[in-house]
């Protein structure tokens, strides 16, 4: 007993210093544009700099539409795999792990051959056309985090009763889906939607294939030719995630807590 | 929280309420999964299809297989193959033992609860921090003017770019794949590990068993298809990653992924025939990955649900 | 008497400053099964865990067949426990769970199967050898747990709430032939439970536990029928509480609501005018007169509830209302409510609550 409560003081004082050292390091470095002193000149000079204001307001807006279509994706094919078609689940489960399997970059090379300029589908004809395709990617990227967390959502719930109940007294299926399954779902999509949020924000390999002026791309531009601004952006970054993961614990704590049925 | 897990328990089926009438009322049933369906076959399913039939065809739509074989002939290729099956699998094992130590650690190694949240917290924003930033914070600590480089240089006189570190190495990589490889085991395992009853070990115990029949027996076993899923996860996960190889040597590095990059984007040469065959080669590869999950699990786990 | 086979001695335990056992000793025979009954919290389990071996006394010593066991760890006492959620190992089999202490126990590969073998025949499970933990219904798993628990031929059984998780028709299955395995095998039990029916059904002898100590210990008759104290007496069975008042402690004579009831005998002490706590079992109070009962009190029906083969009626006797039960008889109708009654009982039979 001694001797385990002793291994796992090491083990967490390793992996903390592997975990915090970098980012410290990192902070650190981000203070010293100035020579000699310590200073936040390198925040100054990257949140000042209009492109990363562009672009950065590029990516959120891409990100707001990516979580929108994947709510219209997932929501409804979710709900109704646990109202009505139960024996979808495996395949559908199964279609929102390939994205965890097949590469990014495979699927956005995927895209480029097939919805080309001289493609029946010209995506890549217009710039609006190209930011829809890159929304439909991240979209892609997202779906096995917002089905988990929709499914999860609507686990707890028991939307099959809800439903019934609805139905009995006299609901019909606007009101359900807006009234009752929507509001209960809704910690559940938008937990989804903050880890979609984090994920998309300064993906690189996307945006820079289908060649949009979005933050990701704009990062490895800074990256390559600057010292301290990038180690600025980092922590920025870094900031950006934490915020995300936080809101969603936040959120679960106004998760409605399994009702009835527990499976 | 990445609420994922390639576990066993999210496989799961309800066998379906028998239904009479689902044969007769087919369009209306399907209404509600058709915009996803319709999404992942275009955007999902086909666009690799398309890379995968075109892997097999050449310029002008003749089977061949000679694209596939310029995987094996070229040495440049063949290699970066090599090179990023090496970082994947090393990264992959060793981020899923770390994460697996720090995971009993924090749950069951007595240390105090907030050490618990905390890393557990933690490890959901680690675990989604990857890319371009993660490569930023690792130049700035292990860089040549690094923070942690230069400590190291005046206060313990060791220069470890002399001593051969650099992060276009094999080992370089995987140092730094290792900061989301460790958490996201931290995250899917950490659940899997509160799944395993007190009682257990207090059944095991009056049985006569000590601490490690315990774990040889019972621990292990259960663990293991949540491990391995996870492994495979954290294999796919570096494979396909690029951002962060890319940001420390821009397309000179000879990963996989770069070469493709590289090829898309037209910066060696441009054969689209030759980026079809390396993207399949990517797919067969993680789907391997997974059909060895997939066909381990089968075999071993008869007592999953 | 015969030599005790566990004897708890003076045994205490505490977290801190919260005291949760406190001075409880026990003596346990060979063969015996005996149940420690009480409301959550009361400390059953946890003296259950110091038998087991996972909690340590804070003071005592527990002793089995003449050792003292006290700092031995778990897997060296040769216990078997059941546990209130099964516990099965859910990667193996019935047949290899039941093989587990065995195997450990570093039984050879034949005589191991042929135990098994014997096990699943006493629990009359021997077709599910080949299955999976989570293939069985609750009372399946819970047998399997009491044979892998049997297997080692442990010196002591210890069953922790083994029936709480199953419904009520299982659970008098269940417990009827965890008694009869007890028996065959004369086995040393102890039998943790908050369920008094349960309790008194298959016990040798009752331990009472409240607040950390046993309150009596004693066969479930004993229990039953003379509650030593006034929470077992309200603990286990129904019981119709009373307040009288001494007119004569010399003659014994109890005032209940302006009738005289003769207790000669059982006042332990009490002197004239002061109030008593009485309690009656429903079963041993009649409606109307009866012979060989030689009290009764007169009220009013206030409540009448037909549950089938008998009807429960409750009769308003000034301030208190008191139980009681009348088998159905199909030839004559039940009471009805607001009717005069009068109800008899043997003075024997009531309970004077200290």
């Amino acid at each position: 007993m001694k001797s385990g409560k002793f291994w796992a003081w090491v083990v967490f004082a390793l992996s903390a210093a592997y975990f915090f050292i970098p980012l410290l390091a990192t902070f650190e470095f981000s203070l010293r544009l100035r020579r000699g002193v310590h200073s936040f000149d390198a925040y100054q000079i990257v949140l000042g700099d209009p492109r990363f204001q562009a672009t950065f307001m590029y990516s959120v807006i891409a990100a707001i539409f990516t979580i929108i279509l994947g709510v219209l994706v997932v929501v409804p094919a979710a709900y109704w795999i646990r109202l009505r078609l139960p024996q979808l689940r495996p395949i559908v489960e199964f279609i929102t792990l390939l994205p965890l399997v097949i590469p990014a970059i495979v699927i956005v090379f995927g895209y480029i051959r097939m919805y080309g300029s001289n493609s029946p589908l010209p995506f890549l004809a217009s710039d609006l056309g190209a930011s829809s395709l890159l929304v439909i990617g991240y979209a892609t990227l997202s779906l096995p985090y917002m089905y988990r967390a929709v499914d999860t959502g609507l686990r707890t719930i028991d939307v099959r009763t809800l439903t019934e109940a609805a139905q009995i007294l006299g609901a019909g299926w606007s009101t359900i889906i807006t009234k009752v399954i929507l509001p209960n779902v809704l910690i559940a999509v938008l937990s989804g939607a903050f880890l979609t949020f984090a994920i998309v924000i300064g993906e690189f390999t996307m945006a820079s294939l289908l060649n949009r002026p979005a933050f990701g791309p704009y990062l490895q531009n800074i990256g390559a030719n600057r010292a301290y601004e990038p180690a600025a952006l980092a922590i920025i970054a870094f900031a950006i995630t934490w915020g995300c993961m936080s809101l969603i614990q936040i959120l679960s704590r106004f998760a409605p807590k399994s009702a009835n049925r527990p499976n | 929280m990445t609420d994922l897990s390639l576990s066993n328990r999210t496989i799961a089926t309800k066998p379906a309420p028998p239904n009479a009438a689902t044969a007769f009322r087919f369009p209306t049933q399907w209404i509600g999964v058709a915009p996803f369906f319709i999404f992942t076959i275009m955007f999902l399913i086909l666009p690799t299809l398309y890379l995968v039939v075109g892997a097999f065809q050449d310029g002008d739509g003749h089977l061949t297989l000679d694209n596939l074989l310029q995987l094996v002939s070229d040495p440049s290729i063949s290699n970066a193959y090599w090179v990023s099956i090496k970082i994947s699998f090393w990264s992959a094992i060793i981020g899923a033992f770390a994460g697996l130590a720090l995971a009993i650690a924090i749950v069951r190694g007595g240390l105090p609860n907030w050490i618990r949240s905390a890393t557990l917290t933690f490890s959901g924003v680690a675990s989604n921090f990857a890319g371009l930033p993660l490569a930023f914070a690792f130049i700035a600590t292990l860089g040549r003017v690094g923070i942690v480089t230069a400590l190291l240089r005046d206060v313990f006189n060791l220069n470890i770019y002399a001593m051969g570190f650099n992060f276009l190495t094999t080992a370089g990589l995987i140092v730094v794949y290792l900061f989301f490889q460790i958490p996201l085991m931290v995250v899917i395992i950490v659940p899997a590990i509160d799944g395993l009853k007190k009682e257990w070990g207090e059944a095991a115990a009056t049985l006569g068993a000590t601490q490690a029949q315990y774990w040889r027996m019972v621990v292990i076993p259960v663990l293991w298809p949540s491990f391995l899923g996870t492994v495979i996860l954290l294999f796919a996960n570096s494979f396909g990653a690029i951002a962060t190889a890319y940001a420390f040597a821009g397309p000179a590095l000879n990963i996989v992924p770069i070469k493709l990059y590289s090829q898309i984007n037209g910066d060696v040469l441009h054969n689209p025939q030759l980026g079809y065959a390396i993207a399949f080669g990517m797919i067969v590869i993680t789907g391997l990955a997974n059909v060895f999950y997939i066909w381990f699990r089968t075999r071993s786990e008869r007592w999953l649900k | 008497m015969v030599e005790p086979f566990l004897s708890i001695q003076h045994v205490r335990k505490s977290y801190g400053t919260n005291t949760v056992v406190q001075d409880f000793s026990l003596d346990v025979e060979p063969g015996e099964f005996v149940s420690f009954l009480g409301p959550s919290g009361c400390g059953k389990t946890t003296v259950l865990r110091m038998v087991a071996g996972f909690e340590e006394p804070s003071a005592g010593k527990i002793v089995v067949a003449g050792k003292d066991i006290t700092r031995l760890k778990p897997n060296q006492r040769n216990v078997g426990m059941v546990f209130q959620a099964y516990a099965l190992f859910p990667n193996l089999t019935v047949a290899q769970n039941i093989a587990f202490g065995l195997k450990v126990g570093g039984m050879n590969k034949p005589d191991a199967d042929r135990r098994v073998a014997e096990m699943l025949e006493i629990i009359k499970l021997p077709q599910m050898a080949e299955r999976y933990p989570y293939q069985l219904s609750g009372g399946q798993q819970q047998r399997i747990a009491l044979a892998r628990a049997i297997a080692p031929k442990p010196k002591l059984l210890l069953l922790d709430e083994p029936l709480s998780a199953l419904d009520a028709k299982v659970r008098v299955s269940l417990r009827e032939e965890i008694r009869s395995i007890q028996k065959k095998l004369d086995i040393t039990t102890i039998f943790v439970t908050h369920d008094q029916e349960e309790a008194l059904s298959i016990s040798d002898r009752i331990a009472v536990m409240y607040g950390g100590k046993a309150e009596q210990v004693g066969t479930p008759f004993e229990i039953y029928n003379r509650p030593a104290t006034k929470f077992v007496a309200n603990f286990v069975g129904t019981l119709n509480v009373l307040e009288g008042t001494v007119t004569d402690a010399a003659a014994g004579t109890v005032r209940v609501n302006s009738e005289q009831v003769s207790l000669k005998g059982k006042l332990n002490g009490s002197k004239s005018g002061d109030t008593l706590t009485l309690a009656l079992r429903p079963e041993a109070i009649s409606l109307g007169r009866q012979p060989g009962r030689d009290s009764s009190l007169s009220g009013e029906i206030s409540e009448v509830h037909f549950l089938g083969s008998v009807i429960r009626v409750r009769v308003g006797i000034g301030g208190n209302t008191v139980s009681l039960d009348t088998f159905n008889s199909p030839a004559t109708p039940p009471p009805a409510v607001g009717e005069k009654a009068e109800i008899s009982f043997s003075s024997d039979d009531m309970l004077v609550l200290h």
